[in-house]
């Protein structure tokens, strides 16, 4: 047995451990740094991501205006917004919703989801109104089909009927400015039969 | 020894279930289905439960939901195939066998043969250093002990011999 190969022996026993956790000890620090960054631990990445929406046909809410139905979206951009009476955040996101409604740049069509009617009715009446319809989703199947996890939760749809982004939890105001209302704009100028 | 009716209870009593019995299906062995697949899906809002035992509303729709589909003659892989397509790999709590996920399913495997490969190196290497000594060798122990060093075999073949010097 030559020297030198008995030395490479000797030295693994010490020289993995310390690769090992060097390795693991930097994907610890990268995640922490994300986190740090604003990368939510919890969220779930959509599979749904430009796929076609699925189709509903929600019953409005009583004595507000028309049923909401996927069918009746086709055409145009529009944002999907996930809430209810129950949801502590969608009170800080509204004020963002009616300032979005008030500006024209998309119609946002509401489903209330898991809420009793009467309530969402209050809520709005309390909160404003921002939204062009609103569907009732009393037992989750919209927001199962959509593959919602918690509320506040919205969706841009373009005008082929695709889902083209996702926003789990509030839209902030950077969002807004920053991301969605630049994908808005850039979605309405395409053709509706591509 | 006896048990307190308290450890006894805490004993037998059965954990504690998120399903609420006006959920369940009236056919047992429909309802053993249900519960079999609501074992496998995660919940979308506590991440650690299945949605069999998670409290959370969402879980209890999608519960629900579940029972729904096979009031409806969906198979057990149909429901898993709809929850996967809406909410991703993530709700199935055992990973699927797929390119994606070899590492996941191969990497105690792929440990336990390093390890063995480590160990086997490490046994070969000690046995080859500790092979048998050159003539030299033996003359130099022989020399620097007081009773001479016994030659290769010789305690083997002469082993009622006590002191070979």
């Amino acid at each position: 047995m030559t020297e030198a190969a008995v030395k490479k022996v000797n030295r693994w026993p010490f020289v993995l451990p310390l690769v090992v956790v060097t390795v693991l000890g930097g994907i610890f620090v990268k995640r922490l740094a994300d986190v740090e960054q604003g990368v939510d631990p919890k969220s779930i990445p959509t599979v749904l991501a430009n796929t076609p929406a699925p189709a509903f046909d929600l019953p409005p809410l009583p004595g507000r205006g028309e049923a909401l139905r996927s069918e009746d979206l086709k055409g145009q951009v529009t944002l999907i917004n996930f809430w209810g009476s129950w949801c502590v955040a969608c009170v800080a996101e509204h004020p963002m919703l009616l300032e979005i409604a008030k500006s024209g740049v998309v119609k946002i069509q509401g489903i209330a989801w898991r809420d009793d009617p009467t309530d969402s009715l209050a809520w709005l009446a309390k909160h404003g109104d921002p939204f062009d319809r609103v569907g009732q989703d009393p037992r989750s199947r919209a927001a199962i089909d959509f593959g919602v996890v918690a509320a506040p939760e919205s969706y841009v749809i373009d005008k082929q009927g695709i889902i083209r982004y996702k926003e789990s939890g509030i839209i902030t105001r950077d969002k807004w400015q920053n991301t969605i209302k630049p994908l808005i704009e850039k979605l309405k100028l395409e053709p509706v039969n591509k | 020894m006896r048990f307190s009716p308290v450890i006894a209870a805490i004993l037998l009593s059965s954990a504690a279930f998120a399903v609420e019995p006006s959920e369940m299906l009236k056919d047992p062995a429909l309802e053993a289905r249900a519960r079999e697949v609501s074992k496998e899906l995660r919940c979308v809002q506590c991440q650690n439960e299945t949605i069999d035992e998670s409290n959370a509303e969402i879980a209890r729709d999608m519960r629900l939901l579940v029972r729904e589909r096979i009031m409806a003659g969906e198979t057990n892989d149909q429901i898993m195939a709809y929850m996967t397509s809406r909410y991703g790999d993530y709700v199935r709590l055992e990973p699927r066998f797929m390119p994606r996920t070899y590492l996941l399913w191969f990497g105690p495997l792929i440990v336990l043969l390093l390890g063995g490969w480590a160990v086997t190196r490490r046994l070969s290497t000690r046995l080859e250093t500790a092979t048998e000594l050159s003539e030299e060798e033996i003359a130099e122990l022989a020399r620097a002990t007081d009773h001479g060093y016994p030659p290769p075999g010789y305690l083997h073949e002469k082993s009622d011999t006590k002191d070979p010097a």
